[in-house]
């Protein structure tokens, strides 16, 4: 049992893991929590992990719903390895989930929904609230949840049916009373959610939220609580952003610096939905969407709205991106600008459709017909997001090629606190029309980006044809090797142009070392917490995140040299690793990871310990 | 939108020759394209659109290298996918007239998906759908339109497959124009190619087209010199459905199935009389499959009706979003609907 302390705990950070069934609405308890800890404020990183059926059976381990909230007084860079506090609605969650809570931890189980039948579809033969090994390892709090959710609701109108679906706001309004954290901003979501629709629903929603925390007030003030306390962060203003919705507004923000109106299509796709689904909204920045037939159509759609002068956009995971792969290629022929993003999720096929994975890097550098490079770029937390999608508009526009904007599951659905960016700090997007007052060369190059200049229907007297035939410098169809030859070199050429535009890496630790954690995109967080750390406790390791992936940045090589070591996580069998090694011929290890689900820091910190004591 | 502002130059008079480029016309000789082209190329300077808002957006296949000798807008795309170019060219700038040429394999093939959605949405674009029921210019497959039986390279002991007829996809989508013309009547290609631009909705024109050598006189018993006067149903609005020499015969209903009569001695008002701005797809669908053995081909405007377009109900949304909220402004975009500040 762990030991009972008067008073608060102290705790730099903690992780909330909340579970349930998937009906249970444990992302929206999720969602409050957070929102209330970045009031605090707390620095927060949180990760909703959620089923692929939509209501699998009530009870099942199928119909697992978990959200997890990482909050600290230190910088928070992920959702956290193992919680510190799962709450469990039912014994489905429980199983799923128990074996991740750190021993000692606080273990919140909701213990009217442990009925035999229950218990039976979790596998339990008896009811693991009663067994004495998990009360002896885990603090253990047992509630009648349901019960006194319908106990304070005794006067409500509303029918047991919707009494019942109020018991997520208890278990929050108690775990809330844990962590000493405010009340009141949950108070203010379900009035503006309910209350003008359903008064009595946003009533009793409340008022199960209090009963919640008042329980611990009134009768558990023996169990431990904890406070986490202010985090130091920097002054300014904040929203909280998931990592779809970052690259939502990355690519609306390019779209405006470029002075071009932003189409997006988009067929849906988990966990790439969330893009489309945003932009909707931004109708009155001049967006607009398409929800095409399928994969196929949303690039053309998109493809056809640069064609016409605009940016368009187009959003999938995996699966579509191997359908949109011809269009990709008609993009590098035809040279239009074009953004291709790729939230990955587990494959190969269906995969793992709502679990996260970067194994499509290599697709995305090489996965397509004929030499056909394109610039791949990738976001590496969810509101860097932001910054990708707007570098992935401008290399389009300038460099007028597609690009691929690599994002993934855990990124999409993950969200923290994001300082807002004033505008002018973003760059110019410059990609001027060509002149009408000039005769048109088709695909005359800039000198220095070797991009063509777009002429668009409706500019007078420079009418031509484009296609995915071989053509000349003019534009005319050429069939002649050798130029068949230098468009090829001279379409690489302009690709690698873009390296000479990308900013220095940016770098954990020194430039020189005994080990150097080379990650891209979404492992950032889980990386660099670990190397923080590491060097906290005197370790010579460093570390750094590739943002470009296509082409690689120009001071990679030079960094890679001056350590003797070099360890590539990724939650592939090591794409990165095997690209690197190709490049550089350095003998780059590689850590893979292939189960769904984004690094542990304890896994990172695990091998480079290895590493640097060998 | 173009940072260019939009051509307000008064319209030059444009004629035949402005939309020939100097590019090869590479078809094969006695191809029916050349008549479709030249067509095209005459139907052009009269439509009151200055030529660089025109586009022309093509697939793969024979006709698809249309573009190319159109001097004026064009993108080549890829196989069966010229639909889904041409949605977002007419979506990005409604003010461009957008023709989609394309081929029986190319649009109803390949391209089949994306020819029903976008006549199920009624974007105000001209598809142009050369049907030669072969494939050409992978010289002689059997295509979706080949009749059952067509001996190609591919079938050499028949094709199995059912054809697919192109009006009745047309009339399933609900497309809001649907007509057929035929490659050996320039004189009526170029009064559908009109009639289809002027239409205010996608326009569906299947024009029956010979291909020379892999499928030679496949339309000869329906638009040769001998069938035609018999075998040709040449529809016009408010007109009895009259066929064959001196039109001495016509359609009449019998039940719910069409049934020819003798005209010279059919009695007043028996004779159907031509409708297409019919909402109902019934009597389109009737004029859809009439066809060799026991019918004439109808040619011309089968249905033409009004239905908003997909663009502007685009715009409309755009703009009411605008005019709703305002238009978007950078603070609004960057900050969204709920920030906090943490003070310094």
């Amino acid at each position: 049992m762990t030991p009972i302390i008067p008073g608060f705990r102290e705790m730099k950070s903690v992780v909330v893991r909340f579970a349930g069934d998937s009906g249970d609405g444990m992302q929206i308890v999720g969602e409050r929590f957070t929102d209330t800890s970045v009031t605090v404020p707390n620095a927060i990183a949180t990760f909703p992990d959620y089923p692929s059926e939509i209501r699998a059976p009530i009870g099942t381990i199928a119909g697992v719903s978990a959200f997890q909230v990482h909050f600290g007084s230190m910088t928070v860079l992920t959702p956290g390895d193992e919680p510190d506090a799962l709450v469990a609605m039912n014994p489905a969650a429980l199983a799923v989930h128990l074996q991740d809570l750190v021993a000692g931890g606080l273990l919140i189980a909701n213990a009217s929904a442990f009925t035999a039948e229950n218990l039976a579809m979790a596998g339990y033969e008896s009811n693991p609230l009663d067994d004495t090994d998990i009360q002896k390892k885990y603090e253990v709090i047992s509630l009648d949840v349901t019960g006194l959710s319908v106990e304070a609701l005794k006067d409500s109108p509303l029918t047991q049916r919707e009494k019942l679906r109020t018991k997520n706001f208890f278990a929050l309004g108690f775990t809330y009373w844990v962590y000493s954290r405010p009340i009141e901003p949950t108070i203010d979501y379900i009035n503006s959610k309910w209350a003008a629709k359903s008064p009595e629903l946003a009533a009793a929603n409340i008022r199960v939220l209090k009963a919640g925390y008042f329980l611990g007030e009134t009768t558990e003030t023996t169990r431990n609580r904890y406070m986490v306390a202010r985090a130091e962060v920097a002054p300014g203003i904040y929203r909280k952003i998931s990592g779809n919705e970052a690259i939502a507004l990355g690519l609306v923000a390019g779209a405006k610096k470029a002075g071009r109106d932003l189409l997006f299509s988009g067929y849906p796709i988990t966990p790439a939905t969330g893009i489309l689904e945003t932009l909707v909204s931004y109708k009155h920045f001049g967006v607009k969407t398409v929800q095409a037939e399928d994969e196929i159509a949303a690039i053309g759609v998109a493809l056809g709205a640069s064609f016409a002068g605009q940016i368009g956009v187009t959003g999938t995971s995996g699966p579509g991106m191997c359908l949109k792969s011809e269009f990709i290629g008609l993009a590098i022929s035809t040279e239009l600008p074009l953004v291709i993003v790729n939230v990955q999720r587990g494959g190969p096929s269906t995969g793992l459709p709502t679990k996260t994975e970067q194994s499509d890097l290599l697709q995305a550098l090489f996965g397509r017909h004929g030499e056909s490079p394109v610039p791949v770029v990738a976001a590496n937390s969810p509101s860097d997001g932001f910054r990708a999608g707007f570098e992935a508009v401008r290399i389009a526009l300038e460099f007028s090629t597609p690009v691929i904007l690599l994002s993934d599951g855990y990124l999409a659905n993950g969200s923290e606190p994001w300082k807002v960016p004033e505008e002018d700090t973003l760059p110019e997007i410059v990609a001027p029309f060509a002149d009408p007052s000039k005769p048109y060369v088709v695909f005359a190059r800039h000198p220095e980006t070797l991009a063509r200049t777009q002429a668009i229907p409706g500019q007078v007297g420079l009418e031509h044809r484009i296609g995915g035939l071989e053509k000349d410098g003019k534009g005319k169809i050429s069939y002649d090797p050798d130029n068949h030859g230098e468009m090829t070199r001279l379409r690489a050429a302009k690709v690698e142009a873009v390296a000479k535009t990308l900013p220095p890496l940016r770098l954990t630790g020194e430039r020189t070392g005994k080990l150097l954690v080379l990650g891209w995109g979404g492992t950032h967080g889980a990386i660099t917490s670990t190397v923080e750390a590491l060097r906290a406790e005197g370790h010579e390791v460093s570390s750094t995140n590739l943002r470009y992936l296509n082409p690689l940045p120009p001071d990679l090589g030079d960094l890679l040299k001056g350590f003797d070591k070099v360890l590539i996580p990724e939650l592939n069998s090591g794409q990165l690793c095997m690209l690197i090694r190709a490049r550089f011929l350095v003998d780059a290890i590689s850590l893979p990871k292939i189960q769904g689900r984004p690094f542990k820091i304890s896994e990172i910190r695990e091998r480079v310990l290895q590493l640097l004591n060998d | 939108m173009a940072t260019e502002p939009p051509s307000v130059h008064p319209l030059p008079e444009l004629s035949r020759k402005d939309f020939v480029t100097s590019n090869d016309v590479r078809w094969c000789p006695g191809c029916g394209d050349y008549a479709i082209l030249n067509s095209l190329q005459r139907t052009f300077p009269e439509l009151g659109v200055p030529r660089e808002n025109f586009v022309i957006v093509s697939g793969i296949g024979c006709s698809s290298r249309f573009p190319y000798y159109m001097n004026t807008y064009g993108f080549h795309t890829i196989h069966g996918r010229a639909t889904t170019v041409a949605t977002g060219i007419k979506v990005a700038n409604p003010d461009l007239s957008v023709w989609v040429v394309t081929g029986d394999g190319d649009g109803l093939s390949i391209g089949g998906n994306h020819m029903l959605h976008l006549l199920r949405r009624n974007l105000n674009v001209t598809v142009l759908l050369f049907n030669n029921r072969i494939y050409g210019l992978t010289k002689g497959q059997y295509s979706p339109t080949s009749p059952f039986g067509t001996r190609t390279k591919t079938t050499p002991t028949g094709s199995i497959d059912h054809p697919l007829h192109p009006l009745l996809f047309a009339l399933g989508a609900e497309a809001t124009f649907i007509a057929r013309t035929v490659d050996n009547n320039p004189k009526h290609m170029v009064e559908i190619f009109k009639a289809a631009h002027e239409h205010q909705g996608v326009s569906f024109v299947e024009i029956l087209q010979n291909c020379v050598i892999f499928n030679d006189g496949s339309w000869d018993p329906i638009y040769g010199k001998e069938s035609r006067d018999d075998q040709l149903l040449i529809l016009e609005a408010g007109k009895p459905l009259l066929f064959g020499k001196n039109k001495g015969k016509g359609i009449r209903l019998k039940g719910l199935v069409p049934e020819i009569v003798d005209a010279t001695t059919a009695a007043p008002g028996e004779i159907l009389i031509h409708e297409p701005h019919q909402s109902s797809p019934l009597y389109s669908q009737l004029l859809a499959t009439m066809g060799l053995p026991d019918f004439p081909t109808p040619l011309g405007i089968i249905r033409e009706i009004q239905r908003p377009t997909y663009e502007s109900l685009i715009h409309d949304q755009v703009e009411e979003a605008k005019a709703k909220k305002g238009s978007g402004t950078w603070k609004e975009l960057l900050h969204g609907t709920s920030t906090w500040t943490v003070e310094g």
